[in-house]
């Protein structure tokens, strides 16, 4: 039997009246959808091809191209969706894992969107942060350190490393190898231009990059790829991965057309060859076995830096929580489902895990409730969108949040869900020199500080309108948040009341 | 509707205090004459008083001031509080028939000490177990509240305009070297008893005009401590949050101002050397207590009170001193009400702590 014909998703649509047959979309697409039709003398398009990045439609200098979703439909079935049978059909082709990148696109609740925060109304006053100071400055690691004093009475400074962020925001971890030179240089830029921190991810520092060390986030992750003690020491912390919200309790998978000469010095590794980063570490078969990587790490530099222990967020994360707030880890961080991939196989990434929202509720309740809170900042990863979600996930307890896709976003991604293709039209998810050039990092740096001073401008706004001037106050501050549309069990693991309460 | 407690309340307010320092002692009527110049500034829902040194016959014991709802929940606290502390003397709270004040609980007071072998067995260090205690009273047994439990000090607070509350109270014939008030605008209230200001712990005592946007981050942390906030009110957890920070962490009484009103960071880079490093590690060490959004607050301790605005200054508060004697108020008027010729009065800064405490120290 030959593979059916799947009809394509999307269609792309030329207004002929305005093509000019220029070829840019030619040239820009490495997917190879446009071609120029010498017998009709037009611009042709294959639609099979077409991932729907929007390279061609921003490119257009006539802007003659559209995207349309294809209106072709299996017969339509609620319980059969048209992707389902497609999927089904690819699988009986080939007997193949279904391969997907970005974060979980299913219609699951978001909780972000049902939640409301509160503003002053004359009993207190709003704050004009244009007017009045605003402060966004926060400090992550333990806050336990004892009150000691030297023989002048002076309180000793004998407190864990701390992470100074200047708004609190960090740029998530993605390797090099998943995303390119160009792209880690922006986000290198951008973390010191901002007075915030980048994370390397599993791929290794890039040798150019040490110089960005100050604002570098070093990631150990369970394939230990780029590992050594240089680069631990040129980080500002280090972060052990224990999972990735996309695709809790696996691994990783970087196909070997990734692994270019540099790529391969990065992470020491073959050139050409996949590289399988394994699901567990498998020296942390257990809790007291994270515990010894987290102290052997902070032996390895000296006591000088923070660790933070990275997990995905599943069923019993607050449990989990606690325990590694227990094993030494200076800043836990918690990856909601939603969470974005370079690769993630297909059924793993959009049926495992919880969201960050009721993750990171629990786990903040959970360590008061014993009485640990003080022990790690906590930091929320797994699609925080705006800043919006931003001022939400921290009234809820988060100290600061990872952003990942909206900082590629930033720098051109248009969510095109095909990073593990390797052909990237925007530059960023490829090692294909001739794309990757098409990220010009001085721009893409400047466009990812624009990203986060308009977010913080934004949070300002929010905390003046609550009549919060620090972003401490704001921190866990629940009563700031209402529910909207939520069951009563729902309101209750987030910790907030409805709406009109 | 839900009562007092069960939802969170904000009020506005007035607040007033005065100190000798020399130590001599002065009838509650002046604090009664200061407080109702400001009488637009309550609403007649809340009004009380602390009086320090006013019970020198028993200075040496826990001055435990209660609430009772019927006497079923008298019967039920007096057996806990036999069974916990020596009882030196009890007596009902004299009060002053007053048209204004009405629904008065049964009101006690009771001088005691912690019962030696349960103290010896709980390993506990006595203020712990009569904080543990009173806060056990407030908890488990419905119709009782403890609202006063320092030693030579006391609370005095009901539902009414403070001046009311005061001839209800008979406080003209009190003699104190320091005392503060209250006057309360809540926003809502059932108007309980319990609910009123000043609010206290041990011989710590607040009153506060202002309400904190930070309430829940500091809430939450708190309760991480043992402290359980079952008034939601902004006085309650300010208090728990100084007695944390002075009582179990030893911080001074500047450094608390540090934690909670801390300086700007813009303001603390312009500091010195020494003060910036003091300052930064404060602000690292204890985030979660800072606290936002209006306030003035009077924090009275056994020989000292110390006025304390918000870091904006977004509540007014002038201090003023006469010879030994040192004012605080929510008005000038309060203050010049009661003493016309004053040394000086000035409005301090936002978190600028102030501090008058008896001569020779005050602890």
């Amino acid at each position: 039997m030959i593979p059916f014909f799947v009809y394509p998703e999307y269609e792309v649509v030329r207004d002929y009246d305005r093509c000019i047959s220029c070829r840019v979309c030619e040239r820009q697409c490495a997917n190879e959808v446009h071609a120029y039709d010498e017998k009709l003398g037009k611009m042709v398009a294959d639609n099979t091809k077409c991932v729907n990045c929007h390279r061609c439609v921003c490119l257009c200098p006539t802007h003659a191209l559209k995207i349309k979703k294809s209106e072709d439909t299996y017969k339509i079935n609620a319980n059969w969706d048209n992707a389902l049978i497609t999927e089904v059909h690819r699988q009986a082709d080939t007997g193949g894992v279904l391969l997907s990148s970005m974060g979980n696109p299913k219609p699951y609740p978001v909780y972000w969107d049902k939640m409301l925060v509160n503003a002053s109304q004359v009993t207190n006053p709003s704050i004009d942060p244009l007017r009045e100071p605003m402060e966004t400055t926060v400090f992550l690691g333990k806050k336990t350190a004892n009150v000691v004093r030297d023989a002048n009475g002076k309180i000793k400074d004998t407190m864990s490393p701390q992470l100074k962020l200047k708004t609190p925001i960090l740029f998530s971890a993605m390797s090099y190898g998943s995303i390119s030179y160009n792209a880690h240089e922006s986000l290198a830029r951008a973390a010191e231009e901002l007075g915030i921190y980048y994370n390397t991810g599993e791929g290794g520092l890039h040798r150019d990059f040490y110089k960005y060390g100050k604002n570098t986030i070093v990631q150990v992750a369970s394939g230990r790829f780029g590992v050594h003690s240089e680069y631990l020491e040129t980080a500002a912390a280090i972060e052990i991965k224990m999972g990735q919200g996309a695709k809790p309790g696996i691994g990783g998978h970087l196909p070997g057309a990734k692994i270019t000469d540099e790529v391969s010095n990065t992470r020491m590794i073959p050139k050409g060859v996949d590289a399988i980063s394994p699901a567990p570490h498998h020296d942390i078969y257990s809790i007291e076995d994270l515990r010894q990587l987290i102290f052997s790490l902070k032996e390895a530099t000296a006591y000088k830096k923070p660790v933070i222990v990275k997990i995905a967020a599943v069923h019993n994360v607050a449990a989990i929580a606690s325990g590694i707030a227990r094993s030494g880890a200076d800043i836990l961080a918690i990856d909601g489902y939603r969470g974005g991939t370079g690769a993630a196989p297909t059924r793993i990434r959009d049926n495992v895990g919880i969201p960050i929202e009721l993750a990171l509720a629990s786990v903040d309740q959970r360590l008061r409730e014993e009485g640990i809170r003080d022990n790690v900042s906590v930091v929320a990863a797994g699609s925080i969108r705006s800043s919006g979600d931003l001022v939400k996930a921290i009234a809820l307890g988060a100290d600061a949040c990872y952003i990942g896709s909206a900082a590629l976003l930033a720098l051109g991604c248009h969510l095109c869900r095909s990073c593990h293709a390797g052909k990237c039209n925007w530059g960023i998810a490829t090692q294909v020199p001739e794309l990757v050039k098409r990220l010009n990092p001085e721009i893409g740096s400047k466009r990812l500080v624009n990203l986060v001073h308009a977010w913080t401008h934004e949070l300002q706004e929010m905390m003046g309108g609550m009549g919060i001037n620090s972003i401490e106050a704001l921190r866990g501050n629940r009563l700031m948040l209402r529910g909207i549309g939520l069951t009563e069990k729902e309101l209750s693991v987030l910790g907030i009341r409805h709406a009109g309460e | 509707m839900m009562k007092e407690g069960e939802f969170r309340n904000p009020s506005g307010c007035a607040i007033s205090g005065v100190i000798d320092r020399s130590g001599k002692r002065m009838s509650g009527e002046c604090m009664i004459r200061s407080i109702v110049t400001m009488h637009d500034r309550s609403n007649g829902l809340g009004g009380g008083f602390a009086g320090y040194g006013i019970y020198p016959e028993f200075k040496e014991y826990y001055a435990f001031h209660l609430f009772y709802n019927d006497v079923i929940a008298k019967k039920e606290a007096e057996d806990f509080i036999q069974r916990h502390f020596d009882i030196a003397f009890q007596s009902a709270i004299p009060t002053r028939k007053t048209d204004s004040i009405s629904d008065a609980p049964i009101i006690f007071r009771y001088f005691v000490l912690p019962d030696a072998r349960k103290l010896e067995t709980r390993q506990l260090d006595e203020e712990e177990y009569v904080v543990r205690c009173a806060n056990r009273i407030n908890m488990e047994i419905s119709g009782a509240y403890v609202f006063s439990c320092g030693k030579n000090m006391g609370i005095f607070k009901a539902v009414g305009f403070p001046e009311d509350v005061g001839k209800f109270y008979r406080l003209d014939e009190y003699e104190g070297y320091a005392w503060t008030c209250h006057g309360r605008y809540p926003t809502n209230t059932p108007g309980w008893w319990g609910g009123a200001h000043p609010f206290g712990l041990l011989d710590y005592s607040v009153v506060h005009n202002g309400e904190i946007s930070s309430y829940d981050a500091n809430r939450r942390y708190i309760e991480m401590f043992g402290y359980k906030c079952t008034l939601q009110t902004d006085t309650e957890v300010i208090t728990y949050i100084v007695d944390y920070l002075l009582r179990r962490k030893k911080l001074t009484l500047q450094e608390v101002a540090k934690v909670v009103s801390a300086s700007f960071w813009s303001t603390i880079e312009s500091k010195s050397e020494e003060e910036r490093e003091q300052d930064t590690l404060l602000r690292k060490m204890f985030p979660s207590l800072l606290i936002t959004g209006p306030f003035s607050i009077i924090f009275g301790y056994t020989g000292g009170l110390m006025a304390l605005n918000d870091r904006l200054k977004l509540r007014s508060m002038v201090v003023a001193e006469r010879g030994d004697k040192a004012y605080i108020a929510s008005e000038e008027c309060a203050i010049r009400v009661i003493e016309p010729e004053l040394d000086y009065v000035r409005a301090p800064r936002g978190g600028e702590p102030v501090i008058f405490e008896l001569n020779g120290g005050a602890r």
